[in-house]
């Protein structure tokens, strides 16, 4: 199944990325030659057969639930881009 | 204090713990090698000398008090720029952390420190170990100790040139898709993907949740052993960790190969395999042979759907982990915008690099509406019909055998440009990852440009023991140790 320039263009844009119109011409290139390798998957027929999300290591991720310390809300932004009276800072979200 | 550089990690140990070089002389003389091979090699992102330095007095005072010393007391150990190290830069290879420094440790990292390792620096990689040759590294181009002008495997070539140049006796690679093993192959080393489940991902820069697993690599057998011991275990803070008892690897390495039996699948011994490639690994398969080991040929009939499986799913994967890079809590923030939306696109923009733009850019598409269920859907069960290949396989085997990749290293940019071809060095290791089994790569024999090969073992799910044993075996007979790269050479 091809992909074409304006799909590039879309999915760029669902991934909050930004393309040349050169970059676009190359990744729709290349999508291409991996989606044709991708596509001998369709040789399978997969019709009767679960997928697998991970493979389950056996672990328990429950636990009770009891407060146990964190990191403190200082460190929590000591490496965030800009902050202020202990909040994230962001440019303006509603117009 | 040349003794101690280039020595194993039972050597440096056993030096520390009775007094015949404390922990700084052994500190002091790899930071020395380290800073005498660097130019070269460039294995290091970052060498932490002071704190390196700190830890190592600690040790020497704790022995001198009488105190009980670690598994790992005074053993320097390398660590892979994609695991967080409290308050030292963590960049993943990428511009996007350039500046992250991390609050916490890995679990990984707390256990070493805990065992009594000095860790002497941060190993460079692929960014967001998305790659085979870390020439997808922002910063540096890391160089294979064997030929400078080849590549060292990726993505923890870092991880794996710092060993193999005697900078450390052992480090901490990350491996998603072969990222251990591949550059454990193309430096000579060996070096371990541990089962799913092993080794808590706490603290381990996500790339694909599904399959990502730390593991250790080292000069030897033994020494991977050891590092394993120290990381391996259930930690309450990785849900995905496995809460089961941890054996005693050291135990399993005497216990040799006789009776042992070995699948040699045939679909790993098809065309695109380099022959030096394949003598070397049939000659390690003769070896195993000779120690009492019975090899039979094997099908695992859905190796040749492996690399798209793979590539759909690390993909997918990845597209949603590194939507977190958004510039508001860490990491890079594009400067002068002042609305949200175009803060987002420009900080992504100007912080990833190609590579990864197109892993996101996949990912997001095979999630994306229409065509979830032709790829990623499909995928994940063709995911199963690989892990049922393994089951079925390891029903009447202890262990199965392959080479670990197609080719020797490969030389600088000569797949940088075509990145399918670059995904298809990974076809013998990313099946693993898929699923879910323990690895190893040991260093098999030497093609004629004196470039080393490597031979992967494969394990039953939590069965690191019998891949550590048949390695231990194999590298006594096979006695490549010994051969060093000098450092100097091309090819």
């Amino acid at each position: 199944m091809a992909i074409a320039k304006q799909e590039v263009r879309h999915i760029a844009k669902l991934a909050n990325l930004d393309f040349s119109e050169e970059e676009i011409g190359r990744f729709t290139q290349q999508f291409n030659s991996i989606l044709e390798y991708v596509a001998r998957l369709d040789a399978l027929d997969t019709s009767a057969i679960e997928p697998t999300s991970h493979v389950d290591s056996g672990s328990h991720a429950l636990r009770d639930d009891v407060l146990v310390p964190s990191i403190s809300r200082e460190e929590a932004l000591a490496n965030a881009p800009e902050s202020e009276r202990g909040h994230f800072k962001v440019p303006k979200v509603i117009g | 204090m040349s003794g101690a550089c280039g020595g194993t990690i039972a050597e440096i140990r056993s030096l520390v713990s009775s007094g015949q070089a404390s922990a700084v002389e052994i500190c002091r003389a790899h930071l020395q090698r380290a800073r005498d091979v660097e130019p070269r090699v460039k294995a290091f992102r970052a060498l932490l000398e002071e704190s390196a330095l700190s830890q190592a007095e600690t040790i020497d005072r704790d022995r001198r008090e009488g105190r009980p010393l670690g598994p790992l007391a005074g053993v320097p150990i390398a660590v892979k720029d994609v695991l967080c190290t409290r308050g030292v830069p963590t960049t993943c290879g990428s511009l996007i952390l350039r500046n992250f420094v991390p609050v916490y440790d890995a679990t990984c990292v707390a256990r070493l420190r805990q065992a009594g390792a000095v860790i002497v620096g941060k190993t460079n990689m692929d960014e967001f170990a998305m790659g085979s040759s870390t020439e997808n590294s922002a910063y540096e181009k890391t160089c294979n100790p064997w030929a400078l002008d080849r590549v060292p495997g990726g993505s923890s070539g870092g991880s794996a040139a710092a060993v193999a140049a005697g900078e450390v006796p052992a480090s901490l690679g990350s491996d998603t898709g072969g990222s251990i093993r591949q550059p454990a192959a193309f430096c000579g080393i060996p070096g371990m993907k541990p089962t799913y489940g092993r080794v808590s991902r706490y603290g381990l820069v996500a790339f694909a949740s599904s399959l990502d697993q730390v593991g250790p690599l080292g000069l030897t057998v033994e020494d991977v052993a050891r590092v394993l011991q120290v990381i391996a275990g259930h930690d309450p803070l990785d849900s995905t960790s496995a809460p089961l008892p941890v054996p005693d690897y050291l135990a399993a390495l005497g216990k040799g190969a006789r009776g042992l039996r070995i699948g040699v699948p045939k679909e790993y011994f098809r065309s695109g395999l380099d022959p030096e490639v394949e003598t070397a690994v049939r000659s390690g398969l003769k070896i195993a042979e000779r120690l009492g080991a019975r090899l039979e040929e094997i099908s695992l009939p859905h190796t040749e759907y492996a690399i798209p499986t793979y590539y759909i799913i690390a993909t997918a994967e990845a597209s949603s982990n590194l939507a977190r890079y958004d510039g508001v809590r860490y990491g890079h923030r594009a400067h002068d915008v002042h609305q949200m939306g175009p803060l987002y696109v420009r900080t992504r923009t100007e912080g990833f690099g190609s590579e990864v733009k197109r892993r996101v850019m996949l990912g997001t598409y095979v999630l994306s509406a229409g065509y979830y269920d032709a790829y990623y859907l499909k995928g994940q069960k063709v995911r199963t019909l690989i892990r049922q290949d393994f089951e079925r396989a390891f029903e009447k085997l202890d262990a199965i055998v392959t080479p670990t990749s197609p080719t020797p290293a490969f030389r600088f940019g000569e797949k940088v440009d075509d990145p399918l071809a670059m995904y298809l060095s990974d076809i013998f290791t990313v099946t693993l990852n898929l699923a879910g089994l323990p690895g190893m790569s040991i260093p098999c024999g030497l093609t004629r440009d004196h470039l080393p090969v490597g031979m992967q073992i494969i394990g039953r799910r939590f069965d690191e023991e019998m891949v550590l044993r048949l390695g231990a075996a194999l590298e006594g007979e096979i006695k490549f140790g010994a051969r060093r790269p000098s450092l100097d050479g091309t090819s």
